[in-house]
């Protein structure tokens, strides 16, 4: 893309709309929250993903050398805890859609702007006491936070850690409030609910979750702390409770909440395959009314994390059903972005790469989740290095590659310039390959019956974790280059201008960065979602 | 900066277009919260449910040392002031600022009331040693264990059902604030008639709280 004369930055911009701190702790622009956002899913991520070298550092050994059992056990719970609940499940949502649902439906803000700062700030508070958790001697229930070990047993610091996430949810249930509100009531005129971009409906589809069920992990949790502080019999059977009924209520929540981290993700692919093959979205109204399917099929099929947890066999067959029934609108999503592909012309940018690379993990991590959902193989393979590769297929191939996908793609909206090219593929290559010798070989050390939770294990096991540790490793690298020339271009990028993609979508139609009010008058909207010119013009920038 | 420059009211945030909006919004998002409500408070009536199923002996021994009598008034009370509520929302509606202000007022009084009743019913429960923990006793000792799990689903229940109504007297005070120095007109009401969304939904979660807790196995 030569450029014959550079271009300059807007005069006036979200970003230059004061520069002191407290223009950005008090803002209420929902692009400088989705900043804050991100520094701080940033921080929180590579926390987390520190728990995870001391993980694979310890085994790359079958003799439980580096930590000690009871400090592995800290190290799997609080990278669990730091990934699931501060990274993954606001990563997307909190960030990408924070800042682009506004744009993407031509509105000056999010309904409720100063409830989108508070949840960030509900966000951070409860990051606090987590970490106070953290550096006060840490957590070993697992992030599960299992009962009667949670709230009976352990003597680690559940208290704070569970508060921190009961904080967080509600940073959760606020965004997907806000989120619900903002697509129902702010829409430009002329857009309606089928010309809504598929970021923006797979983005309500999430909130609905976020907002009907995060409240149930949280007066669960509630529970769990109650018990444990006051002595409350809830859960604990000395004390007349059922630890299963903890398993329903925490799985009601969080099976769900594995949607909450996706469904953002497949917004974010339906965007990058529109984009990049110059194409709309092959079957529309499916890849939208699949969001919803999944969101509501979600919520129906918990119990197949309690396959072993001695459910009755009808209870485990009827959840058997239907988690196979969710394969019905993830297959739609893949089939369909599969089919835009299929003789369009694919433009090779970096979010591109990361596109082709979600549908495949996706894939991967779809199909063997079918497995778990038979309950022959699940009896099999539960507690093994399979389900952890599966839910890492999942949760990291899916949503981290729709993640930093969807961040190199609104890049230069964001910052207005762009990152180094080559770079960023190279990464994005690395990520691939360094994930895939990370987890793959897990599924095969888990299908041989490696158990997960455990520091050490039997040396048959070995080559295939030095493997998985070596492709860490790799991953690790792989994540922090594009920190790096992210973070540089912020300074030194070259200024693309409003649409250097040349894509559709009323996000690219104002400046970039945007002005604080978004656009300079509120655009109506005559035209579908993905209305790319029939004839190709290869990319125009 | 709008075409609707004419109709820029001072309540007006920047970002919609005009207060009928605004007013959908806050009501719609209103609405969503009170559907989070419910799953929250959901979570605890599916474990009473469950729990109730397995111990219906203990759990109609342990409600038995309820005080129903403590019960029903504070249910008198609760609808009264859903009552009152409704009235500060229609005085609201046409203009009436002292009226508000005096509904206002009567709802917050209602709302200590209730709160004043359960703080002695809780203080009976303390002497009684009906607290779960340490300290809990029954006087039935082979109910005792389930028995516990009763008064330990009474006590979030009804626990969280006052944090309702604290945080409630609380946005009470914002109204009758924002109803003192006339920010409240009967143009712009939507504050006080969410705040009554929420208010009613603490009362009835009040409604299924009352025969759940104190009305077990009373009849025949």
């Amino acid at each position: 893309m030569p450029r014959t004369n550079p271009l300059l930055l807007p005069p006036r911009h979200y970003l230059n709309n004061g520069f002191g701190v407290r223009s950005w702790l008090l803002t209420r622009d929902h692009k400088r929250i989705a900043l804050l956002y991100l520094v701080g899913v940033t921080l929180f991520f590579f926390i987390g993903g520190a728990f995870a070298v001391m993980i694979r550092l310890e085994l790359a050994t079958p003799a439980g050398e580096l930590v000690t059992d009871d400090t592995y056990n800290k190290l799997f719970t609080l990278h669990g805890v730091m990934m699931v609940f501060f990274f993954l499940i606001p990563a997307i949502p909190a960030v990408l859609g924070n800042f682009l649902i506004p744009l993407m439906i031509g509105a000056k803000d999010l309904a409720f702007p100063k409830l989108n700062l508070a949840s960030w700030y509900i966000y951070m508070i409860g990051a606090t006491f987590t970490l106070y958790a953290v550096v006060t001697g840490g957590l070993d229930t697992g992030w599960t936070f299992y009962t009667p070990f949670s709230s009976a047993y352990s003597t680690t610091q559940v208290v704070p850690a569970a508060v921190g996430i009961f904080i967080t949810g509600f940073s959760s249930i606020l965004t997907g409030l806000n989120f619900i509100v903002t697509i129902h009531r702010m829409r430009a005129p002329g857009l309606t609910w089928f010309r809504l971009p598929l970021f923006v409906w797979s983005h309500y589809a999430a909130s609905l979750i976020m907002v009907l069920g995060t409240p149930v992990v949280a007066i669960t949790i509630l529970m769990v702390a109650a018990e444990r502080i006051f002595g409350f019999g809830l859960f604990d059977p000395n004390r007349g409770g059922d630890p299963v009924l903890f398993q329903h209520l925490f799985w009601f929540y969080s099976h769900p909440a594995v949607y909450i981290m996706i469904l953002p993700a497949m917004g974010v692919i339906s965007e990058l395959v529109a984009a990049f093959c110059r194409k709309q979205v092959f079957g529309y109204t499916f890849v939208a009314f699949a969001s919803l399917g999944i969101a509501v099929l979600g919520f129906l099929v918990w119990g197949h994390h309690m396959f072993v947890a001695g459910q009755s066999v009808y209870a485990a067959l009827i959840f058997s059903i239907l988690s196979f029934l969710v394969a019905i609108p993830s297959a739609i999503k893949v089939f369909n972005w599969t089919a835009t592909m299929y003789k369009g012309s694919i433009a090779w940018e970096t979010p591109m790469l990361y596109a082709i690379g979600f549908i495949g993990l996706f894939t991967i991590g779809g199909l063997t989740g079918l497995f778990l959902a038979a309950v022959g193989l699940d009896v099999h393979v539960t507690d093994t290095y399979f389900i952890v590769a599966h839910f890492h297929y999942i949760m990291v191939g899916g949503t981290i590659m729709g993640y930093l996908g969807g961040l190199h793609y609104w890049w230069p909206k964001i910052s207005g310039r762009t990152y180094n090219e080559l770079l960023a593929k190279v990464s994005a290559a690395i990520i691939f390959f360094g994930f895939n010798l990370t987890f793959f070989p897990q599924f095969i050390v888990g299908y041989l019956g490696m158990p997960r939770r455990y520091h050490a294990y039997p040396p048959e096991f070995q080559l295939l974790n030095v493997l998985s540790s070596a492709g860490a490793s790799i991953l690790g690298v792989g994540y922090l280059i594009p920190m790096i020339y992210l973070a540089w271009s912020l300074r030194y990028g070259r200024i693309v201008g409003s649409n250097p993609w040349g894509a559709v979508g009323l996000e690219w139609t104002t400046t970039s960065p945007p002005p604080t009010e978004n656009f300079a008058e509120t655009p109506v909207v005559t035209w579908d979602a993905y209305e790319y010119p029939t004839e190709v013009h290869g990319h125009v920038a | 900066m709008l075409p609707e420059a004419a109709e820029h009211h001072p309540a007006l945030a920047h970002h919609f277009d005009n207060l009928a909006q605004q007013k959908e919004a806050a009501t719609l998002g209103m609405w969503v919260f009170l559907v989070t409500e419910v799953l929250f408070f959901g979570g605890l009536f599916a474990a009473y449910s469950i729990y109730r199923g397995w111990y219906p002996d203990a759990f109609a021994a342990a409600s038995h040392t309820l005080d129903i009598t403590f019960g029903t008034v504070n249910t008198a009370v609760l609808i009264t002031s859903s009552l009152t509520m409704a009235l500060a929302v229609h005085s609201a509606q046409t203009g009436e600022r002292r009226l508000l202000m005096l509904f206002l007022v009567a709802t917050m009084i209602l709302g200590a009331v209730f709160l004043g009743i359960k703080g002695v019913e809780y203080a009976h429960k303390f002497t009684e040693h009906h607290v779960p923990g340490a300290t809990f006793h029954f006087e039935e000792e082979a109910l005792s264990r389930h028995a516990q799990v009763f008064f330990s689903l009474y006590f979030v229940m009804t626990g969280l059902h006052a944090l309702h109504m604290i945080i409630g007297l609380g946005i009470m005070l914002w109204m009758l604030w924002w109803a003192w120095r006339g920010t409240i007109t009967s143009e712009y009401y939507s504050p006080v008639e969410i705040s009554g969304l929420y208010w009613h939904f603490v009362d009835i979660v009040w409604i299924f709280l009352f025969p759940l807790l104190y009305l077990i196995g009373r009849h025949g």
